[in-house]
């Protein structure tokens, strides 16, 4: 559990490094730490498959954040900030995070089972360590686990879970895959075309 | 990656050493690349990381030797073509899960004609094959993008101040 | 607790998005507030002493060792969901970082004051 503590610690403190520093070139480089931190996080918390593909799209998301800022020769903006907006935000947000946390505050599992018994709905998260099917046996990810083999005959459960067994997600992450990248092609692809007209 | 120094030889990309290194690891990371892809549905990874890993094979590419050293092998249309090919593979799956089996997308191979054993390559029915159809269309997309986001706009004006807002 | 540091996480990345004046600031906003809930949707799927959710050799030789992996495993779902969501946080970063690209071309700055000022 220090682990998690350790590791989570880490990774708030490199996002305030992102977001307060008036150079873009150490923002880009936290938010690399931020998601190296999040990939150690995911090998921790046993989700090998999630580890991999963050590490992977963290290197290929950097290369695409420093193409943007590094070949402009402007690394740091100055000038004064508006005082009466920030001070407004960081009010709305503090008490938003207060009610959050209030949330999501758990409980254990035996005092969940009890208010369970009169009514049927979630109120209360259980404790860090207890999967949300403990409480809920009738949630789907029990018969994933204990018929996922006999079923699909992938041992890899997660990939039988998001092929076979909810593969209308995959298709839709799919068409939005598609789209963005069409969409970012369409942007950026006209200037070249105009430097074709402008060449010949 | 617009700005490559060039050479004493007037070549654009890098110098010798990461030229030759990038060179023999780039094989390697396509190899890895494929093997997570093929075996996505017994060890961990799958269609998405693999694709991720193929592409980063190519960008190690572009990035060492320049861009135009990478259009000759594999030019925008071609990967423009091997994205749609990867989708529509995909969509193929689903609809000959349709005509084959009973409902949309059902799993057709593993419950009619080739069950397999557990634990083999060849199991699991159509599961490999939407892995490599979802790995050929993440490859090729995001080597389309960063091929695109390195071509663009190579004529900016450096060195103008701006002085705004943080 | 650990909940609540992950709250503070998604807190601070959406201070950076609404406060920011710089456009890359705006969208390093938004990469951490989606590291954030990918982090807290597998934490919630996250049994102590639990093990992976991949099959091996080992837990097919007896059915008592697959009852101990069926009560010992972490939850697969969140795992399937948030998987998608990583690849689709990078397609729309790339769809993001290009919009930058073009305003910077356009207007010569990053600074979403001045692009409202000039237009043209």
């Amino acid at each position: 559990m220090a682990i998690f503590y350790t590791l989570l610690l880490f990774m708030i403190i490199a996002a305030i490094i992102a977001v307060e520093t008036k150079n873009l070139l150490s923002a880009v480089i936290c938010v690399g730490a931020i998601g190296f931190g999040g990939s150690l996080m995911f090998l921790f918390l046993r989700a090998p498959d999630i580890a991999i593909t963050q590490i992977v799209v963290e290197v290929l998301g950097l290369i695409i954040l420093i193409r943007a800022t590094i070949s402009r020769d402007l690394t740091f903006i100055t000038g004064d900030r508006e005082f009466f907006g920030t001070v407004v935000s960081v009010v709305i947000i503090f008490v938003i995070f207060l009610a959050g946390v209030k949330i999501l505050e758990t409980k254990p599992v035996e005092e969940i089972q009890e208010i369970r018994k009169s009514q049927p709905q979630f109120v209360t998260l259980p404790d860090f360590g207890t999967a949300i099917f403990d409480v809920a046996p009738e949630a789907a990810s029990q018969t994933y686990i204990s018929q996922g083999l006999e079923k699909t005959g992938a041992a890899n459960l997660v990939a039988s879970v998001i092929l076979d067994f909810r593969a209308y997600d995959t298709l839709g992450e799919a068409t939005v895959l598609f789209t963005a990248i069409i969409g970012a092609t369409v942007i950026l692809r006209r200037k070249s075309r105009k430097l074709l007209e402008d060449a010949d | 990656m617009a700005e490559k120094e060039k050479n004493s030889n007037g070549v654009k990309g890098m110098t010798v050493i990461v030229k030759t290194i990038s060179s023999w690891v780039k094989v390697l990371i396509f190899l890895f690349g494929i093997y997570i892809i093929l075996f996505g549905h017994l060890t961990p990874g799958g269609g998405f990381a693999g694709g991720v890993i193929v592409a980063g094979s190519y960008v190690l590419l572009m990035l060492a030797f320049g861009r135009e050293f990478v259009e000759e092998n594999l030019s925008l249309p071609v990967a423009s073509r091997l994205d749609c090919l990867g989708a529509f593979l995909f969509a193929l799956i689903a609809i000959l899960g349709l005509a084959l089996g009973g409902s949309f997308f059902v799993n057709f191979l593993y419950q009619k004609y080739l069950p397999g054993e557990a634990l083999n390559l060849i199991s699991a029915g159509t599961i490999p094959l939407s892995n490599i159809a979802i790995g050929l269309k993440v490859a090729a997309s995001l080597f389309l993008v960063i091929f695109t986001l390195s071509i663009c706009c190579k004529d900016f004006k450096p060195g103008t101040p701006v002085n705004g807002k943080e | 607790m650990l909940y609540a540091l992950c709250f503070l996480l998604f807190m601070i990345g959406l201070y950076c998005a609404v406060v920011k004046k710089n456009m890359v600031k705006i969208v390093i906003g938004i990469m951490v507030m989606e590291y954030a809930v990918n982090l807290f949707l597998i934490m919630l799927g996250y049994r102590a002493g639990g093990e992976a959710p991949i099959i091996d050799k080992g837990h097919l030789e007896s059915a008592n060792e697959f009852a101990k992996f069926v009560s010992s495993s972490v939850d697969p779902l969140p795992q399937a969901l948030v998987l998608t969501a990583i690849v689709i946080s990078l397609g729309s970063l790339a769809l993001m970082i290009s919009i930058c690209i073009r305003t910077y071309e356009k207007y010569g700055t990053f600074d979403i004051t001045e692009i409202r000022r000039l237009k043209g």
